[in-house]
């Protein structure tokens, strides 16, 4: 196995090669010591305490994590780091206006981010062949590693261009940890209400959920319109609910369950969890998986006159 | 003397089948509950799950979504998107812990007047059963 010091170095050396030959004119990657770690890499006690009996936010660690650096000159590349706490998913950047003012672009990625390139090429959102992918070979994020990282089955990329860190020993993890979506949908459809009702009190409406998602890429959101108001704009009680409803639906057999959305949200909301459960219907309903086959068709867009209407009169 | 409760009923219908079937429910003389509020649209498939939640917020106590049958869509397949969007928006809804018994499909057609009847006593009967959706609408009322 590879060293991640090892794999650092190499992620450097591909950067600097990738900009003096001019392929590309700037690699999106994680780098220098940015933000707190994830907020389930719990130690210090919470900065910030908000009013919630269902679960404490998370604490923020002492450890920095590496931050998105978007290196444009060769001598740059030694700001490059890889380590288990390159948590961030850097796709969201590739639809970015100012990112792609930049030009050609190469993006790090592990195997769990790639399946959003998959995605975001399958709605035109990029040109897979006017971007460089440089895939990581990966151990899982975090210390305890993160819930999706357990039953991963991505940890080699798949499509990348070139692919830093070696491929053996890397069979997939165990099974997939009982989830606490396991958890909320074993309960009563009140409690569970009684659940979300908690959690999005702490909602503030800072949107960080939507920036944060590789897949959230429309150019003005449904949010944001207000001729007519279609989403109540306060963060109450009632305008949370439409907000939440909202950005879990525009996701439905979309999202890629990088779960960013949970990492980013200040209040410590589990939002993953209802892009999860939708995950787990298209799965089942569907059998898709989005970002896993390139192949294969979304379900949205597309229909099928076998599709179940049990529910329908 | 205590008023029974007489749940408001939202019905998102298209435009080229439940709503005429509705009609036909009216020319035929036949009788249903008044409970029912008719919003006209296109198709199934421009019936947007934000208007569902709308139809809460507002203080419906249940919502109807129908349209025209399987192959007779005036669009050719509008509503078989609309089919599987409401698979994946029931899971949603389920998940939040909003009563999925409150929120119905249907598929009526121009010629169902009977069926339209039909089902709006149902849904009438088994709302004014389940009472008013006070959970959502007292998300309201805290937004007040």
């Amino acid at each position: 196995m590879t060293e991640p010091g090892a794999m650092t170095q190499r992620l450097r050396e591909t950067c600097r090669r990738l900009l003096e030959e001019g392929k590309v004119q700037v690699v999106i990657g994680w780098g220098g010591a940015g933000r707190l770690a994830s907020p389930t890499q719990a130690e210090s006690p919470a900065p910030l305490s908000f009013p919630t009996q269902a679960e404490p936010h998370a604490p923020l660690s002492g450890t920095p994590a590496p931050r998105p650096v978007f290196i444009t000159r060769a001598e740059d590349a030694e700001k490059l780091e890889w380590n288990d706490r390159c948590f961030a998913n850097l796709t969201v950047y590739l639809t970015r206006k100012e990112v792609k003012a930049l030009g050609k672009a190469a993006v790090v990625v592990k195997g769990c981010d790639e399946r959003s390139l998959v995605v975001l090429e399958k709605e035109s959102q990029i040109e897979r062949g006017s971007l460089h992918a440089i895939g990581m070979v990966c151990e899982g994020v975090g210390t305890p590693r993160e819930a999706k990282c357990a039953g991963c089955e991505v940890r080699v990329p798949r499509f990348a261009d070139e692919t830093i860190g070696e491929a053996e020993g890397a069979a997939a993890s165990a099974t997939a940890v009982a989830s606490r979506l396991d958890g909320l949908m074993a309960k009563s459809p009140a409690e569970r209400w009684a659940f979300w009702t908690a959690e999005f009190a702490r909602c503030v409406k800072c949107y960080a959920c939507r920036q944060v998602c590789p897949l959230c890429y429309c150019e003005r959101c449904i949010a944001d319109k207000n001729r007519p108001v279609a989403i109540e704009t306060s963060a109450s009680a009632r305008g949370n609910f439409a907000w939440h409803i909202t950005r879990a639906f525009h996701l439905a057999a979309r999202c890629i369950g990088c779960g960013e959305c949970s990492r980013a949200c200040p209040a410590g909301i589990p939002l993953g969890l209802l892009n999860q459960s939708l995950a787990q219907a298209t799965e089942e309903d569907f059998g898709y998986r989005p970002g896993m086959d390139p192949k294969a068709e979304p379900v949205f867009g597309n229909w099928s006159p076998a599709d179940k209407e049990d529910f329908i009169r | 003397m205590t008023a029974q409760f007489e749940p408001k009923i939202v019905a998102y219908v298209c435009n080229w089948c439940t709503y005429l079937g509705a009609d036909l429910a009216g020319t035929n003389r036949l009788e249903y509950p008044p409970n029912v509020r008719i919003l006209r649209l296109p198709c199934t498939g421009r019936i947007d799950f934000n208007l569902i939640v709308k139809a809460f917020e507002m203080g419906a106590d249940a919502v109807l979504v129908s349209g025209c049958h399987p192959g007779d869509c005036h669009y050719t397949a509008g509503n078989y998107h609309a089919r599987r969007r409401w698979m994946l928006f029931r899971r949603l809804l389920d998940t939040l812990g909003i009563e999925t018994e409150r929120v119905h499909f249907a598929w009526i057609s121009a010629a169902e007047g009977k069926k339209w009847q039909q089902v709006i006593g149902e849904i009438t009967e088994k709302t004014r059963q389940m009472g008013p959706y006070a959970a959502y609408q007292e998300l309201s009322e805290a937004a007040k």
